[in-house]
This record gives C-alpha cells, structure tokens and sequence, in this order.
C-alpha cells in the first residue's frame, strides 16, 4: 500500500476488498517468495549502546516489500530497542538503517513516521483521556493539512478535509469491529481493546512498514485469534509489509514469512520459520545449555 | 455565644438586609474570578501539553504588558505595538523551546519546574533591564478599552458595574470559548492532547513534540497578554501583578490541573468567595482574609477531592 495513493474507500472492511484490483506490486509480492521481493528496510552492522550497556550488537538483517517478518529472542534479547532504533526513538551508535533505498544518519521518529512507519507499544501507549476516535484520527496527524484557523471557524474546506479522515477512520472501526467502544475513552478498555485500538491508530497512518511490539501479549486465545487475523488482513489486502515481535512461537510460526532470533542483542539465526525452528543455537537460547 | 453569633447569623443578616451590597460584593469577585480564570488558563495549557506546572506564567503577564506598553511608549500606534507585543510573545516562545525545554526533554518533571524558576527570573531582569522598574500605565484608552461605569438599580439600592470590568469579562469568556473549541476541534488541539497523554505515542504518529511546544508557550503567551492589559487596566502594570499569579495555585488545585472548564469555575470561586470573605467576616479578624481565604478552600478541597472539580480520576491500578 502507498502510504500517498490510498484513497478513504481501501479502508473498508477487508472482505469486501479482498478480490479489489489493488495494482501489481502485492500481487507480485505475494507469489514470489518472501526472499526474492525487494528490500524495504535494511539494517546494516546496527550497534546501539547506553553508556557500558550493549543493547545490540552488530545486527543486520533486511525486511521486504509485503512480508511479515518476526523478530524474536529471549528476554532483555534487544527486540524492542532494535523497533525503536527502525523509528528513530534511539539512534545507533554504530551501523545504518536504510529505508526505502534513503539512509538516514539520525532519522527522528516524526520523520520516520512521515515516511510511513507507523507502530504499536509493547505497553499500549494510547492517549488515555481521548476517545477511541480521536486516537485514531490521532493517526491522521500528517494527512491532515488545512490551516487551523479555518478548522477552528469549521470553514469549508477544513470541514470537508475533516470528514474525508473521519471516513477513513470509520473504516478502520468496522474493520477492526470497534464499533460499540468508539466513543469511550480509551483509558477505561480493557486491555485487549486498547490492543486493538492502537493497531488502529497505527492504521490510520496508512504505513508501509508496520511494527507491531508483542501485539498479543497478555491476550487469551480467543483475542490472539482475533488480532492475528486483524494482522494477516492488514498484510494480506493492503499489502502493508510488517515487522512483529512476539513471544507466542505458534503465533510467529503461523504468521511470519521470515524470522530473526536475538539473543544478548546479537543475531543468532535468520530464515523461515521452519528452519529457525530447528536451529540448534535457538533451541539452546530458548532451552538452555547443558553448562 | 456571642462569637458564633457573629460568625453565623449576623453576616447572613447582614446580606438580606442589603442586597445590593452582596449584588456588588458578587460581582466584584465574579470579576476577579474571571481573571484568575485567565491566569490559571495559561497555566493549564502548559501543563496539559507538557505536563509541567510553569513557574513564569506571572511573570509572563507582567513581561507581555510591559513590552506592549514600552513599544507605545516608543511612539508606536497601540495597534501595531499590540501586534508587535504578540509577536515578541512568539520570540518568547520559541527561545523558551529552543534554550529550555528541547535540551531537558526526558529529564524529569521538577526539572522543567526548577527550568520555569529560571525563566522566570531571567524575565524579571530582563524587563527590568529595558523597560525599568517603575509601574506603567496601560494605554486602556488607545486600546478602544471602555471607561467609565453604569449604575444600576437594583433592590432599593444599586450596583455600579465599571466598563472596563465587564469588557474584562466578555474578553475573557471569548478567549476561553475559542481555546475549548481549538483544543477539541482542531488537528492541533488533538495533537495537544495527544502529547499530554503520551509523549512516545504522539512522536509515533508524527506529531513534533517541539512544534506543539512551541504552540502551547505562544498561546500561554497570549492569554498573559490578555491577563496582563486587563488587570494593568484595573491597576498598574508593575512586577507586583506576578504575585496574582500566584493565586492560581488554588484556582488550580480547585479546578484540576488539567481541565480548561475546572479553571473557569475554580477561578469563580476563588474570585467570589475571597470577595464575600473579606466583606462580611474580614473586619471579624481585622480584615485581611482576601490574602489567605483561597488557600484554606484550596487546602480543604486537597483533603476531600484532591483531583479537583474536573480533574482526571486518579486511578491507581494494583
């Protein structure tokens, strides 16, 4: 999906456009393995530390156009500081990142997501006090572009910019099937709702590269079922590329195409899912080893 | 007995004997009320948008009406100077960001407080150094501000209502009206809110953390202008008037740091109560009351309702 051709009506609930014509890049994407598809982002030798702590350690590893790529590790492995180096929260201390063919030395996180990286929180950050729509129009922040002074009279063309985002945004909703809670400020959901609702809001920045921090932490089987279909939906129709971090390894086997393994903030494997699987370091890192 | 008759029955006694003495004792607080409502306003906006209680905005005050009154001084149109004083208020806001708030963002909330102190102080001699320390007057008249006052008859005796009050009040109440409907309308206004709630979630979406700063300081700059011209009307305008601000604080503690009606209402009570205080139970303890009222209400409140009228619920989840 092209953060700037997406138009409002994409956005609708994603059986009825499942079969819509959506241009050639995803259709291509999806037929050829996830190995052969062109580079999106690519990480090169990132190290990052904090004063004596080495978080990560000359990490590379690359994600592809409309691929869902895992990234996975023990605790303390460095998978959350390696999505905050990709969206500019931390800046590597040795290495580069290359997104969409541009390296950036200091990439900050507006620019990032002015890019098209738009994320989730391992720990739901949302805007508690607003609602469940303002959170997620909150995601139209850079899409909206009519001066403030003609919204704050209701004006004409900022009214209508208004509605255009809020149609967008009831797509979303219907969607994600948050219908009921759309008004309810979002600090007083439950847990797998706000989960729900910052996916939303992600959405609503229509990404390219989506990162999603342990999406389906805490969750029952149930909510893991929904949002991992909600996950496989987003790829799937809108041909977003995902980056996700998650602990559940049934989850990560059925929905990743590709896999990297962190471990001390070192990569330790990278592949598919089966074949990270059977890799002896991995297994030691997640059993153990005999000392 | 004869103290608790004093205390209880012959202030209320009083009141319905002359209802048009407590008719202007209202009023005169309903006016102060509003004012304070304005201060504690600058102060919310900061605060929601960045979570931190902002020392200067007395100073502020005074600093915005002094450089209005200097550039008129300077023989400049009241108009153009009042232009001039809104852009220096802008100045203001994007050094504050620049010099202040963008080397300490992550640190911890009291520094950004102790930062305002510093600010604060820095404001004082700066205003010392290029306008002096003599009190000003507000040039009221070439600012089309209305003089004069109406009195009106009202049972069996009157109220005299002053211009410049009531012209204080609509001012003020236009001001708050636009800034509730730029905070819940607007791009802006969401982006605002988004960034008191999260800093990390609003930086996700690509909200600048350094441009919103910038927009609250500015608007914060404005309404210290407003504050400024209209109680620089009432009084002079001299770096006494930073003491008001301090009345805030209990307007703020009443109203909830965070809530731009709280403020309104908060600045009510303080406004009027302190008024009523100090006409029919000061001369009990020899007068006085007005200085310390607002904060025996602010304390009471702290016990009972420590989020304010409209603050957020503090919940704590174990």
């Amino acid at each position: 999906m092209s953060a700037s051709t997406t138009s409002a009506h994409e956005f609708a609930p994603a059986p009825a456009v499942a079969d819509a014509p959506r241009g050639t890049t995803q259709s291509d994407a999806a037929a050829a393995p996830a190995a052969d598809r062109e580079v999106l982002l690519a990480v090169e030798n990132v190290s990052l530390g904090f004063g004596g702590v080495k978080a990560l350690t000359d990490v590379s590893f690359d994600i592809r156009k409309g691929e869902i790529r895992a990234i996975i590790g023990p605790n303390g492995a460095g998978k959350t500081s390696m999505l905050n180096c990709i969206n500019g929260f931390y800046h590597p201390t040795e290495g580069r990142i290359t997104f969409r063919g541009e390296t950036r030395r200091k990439m900050r996180p507006y620019e990032a997501a002015a890019g098209g990286i738009a994320r989730t929180f391992q720990n739901v950050a949302l805007f508690r006090g607003m609602s469940t729509i303002d959170n997620i129009m909150a995601g139209r922040s850079l899409k909206m572009k009519s001066n403030f002074f003609w919204q704050l009279l209701r004006y004409g063309p900022a009214m209508r910019e208004e509605v255009e985002h809020r149609r967008v945004v009831e797509d979303i909703i219907d969607f994600l099937q948050i219908q009921a809670i759309r008004k309810t400020p979002v600090g007083k959901l439950p847990y797998g709702l706000q989960k729900r609702v910052e996916l939303g809001r992600a959405l609503a920045m229509e990404p390219e590269l989506l990162l999603l921090d342990e999406p389906m932490a805490g969750m029952n089987l149930e909510e893991k079922e929904d949002m991992s279909r909600f996950i496989l939906d987003v790829n799937q129709h809108f041909g977003t590329t995902i980056a996700l971090i998650e602990h559940d390894m049934g989850v990560v086997m059925d929905l990743s195409d590709r896999v990297v393994v962190l471990e001390y903030g070192r990569k330790i494997a990278d592949g598919t899912p089966a074949e990270v699987k059977s890799d002896q370091k991995v297994i030691d890192a997640y059993l153990g080893v005999p000392h | 007995m004869n103290a608790l008759y004093q205390i209880f029955v012959e202030p209320f006694v009083f009141m319905g004997e002359a209802p048009d003495l407590l008719l202007q004792t209202i009023w005169e607080g309903f006016v102060s009320g509003i004012l304070y409502a304005l201060i504690a306003l600058g102060f919310v906006l900061i605060f929601k948008a960045s979570g931190v209680f902002n020392f200067a905005q007395g100073i502020m005050v005074v600093f915005a009406a002094l450089t209005l009154v200097g550039f008129h001084a300077m023989g400049i149109p009241a108009i153009i100077a009042l232009i001039l004083a809104i852009g220096v208020m802008f100045l203001l806001a994007l050094t504050v960001e620049r010099v202040v708030l963008r080397p300490l963002v992550n640190q911890p909330d009291i520094i950004l407080f102790m930062a305002t102190f510093g600010i604060t102080y820095f404001l004082i001699g700066l205003g010392e150094f290029i306008f002096g320390g003599e009190p000003k007057v507000m040039i009221a008249d070439e600012l089309y501000l209305p003089r004069g006052r109406t009195d009106l008859d009202v049972a069996g005796g009157f109220v005299s209502i002053q211009h410049i009050d009531l012209a204080a009040a609509v001012i003020a109440i236009v001001m708050i009206a636009v800034l509730g409907v730029f905070f819940s309308k607007t791009r802006i206004g969401r982006a605002l809110r988004a960034v008191a709630d999260s800093h990390k979630a609003a930086l996700s979406v690509g909200i600048s953390l350094n441009q919103i700063w910038v927009i609250v300081w500015f608007a914060a700059g404005i309404v210290a202008l407003v504050t400024g011209i209209m109680w620089g009307a009432r009084s002079d305008v001299s770096f006494a008037l930073q003491i008001i601000a301090l009345k805030a604080l209990p307007v703020l503690i009443l109203g909830g740091f965070t809530s731009i009606p709280g403020a309104i209402v908060g600045g009510l009570i303080i406004g009027i109560g302190e008024k009523i205080g100090e006409f029919y139970w000061g001369p009990l303890v020899g007068g006085g009351i007005e200085t310390w009222l607002a904060y025996v209400i602010a304390l009471l409140f702290l016990m009972f309702r420590p989020q304010g009228l409209f603050g957020e619920k503090i919940i704590e989840r174990v």
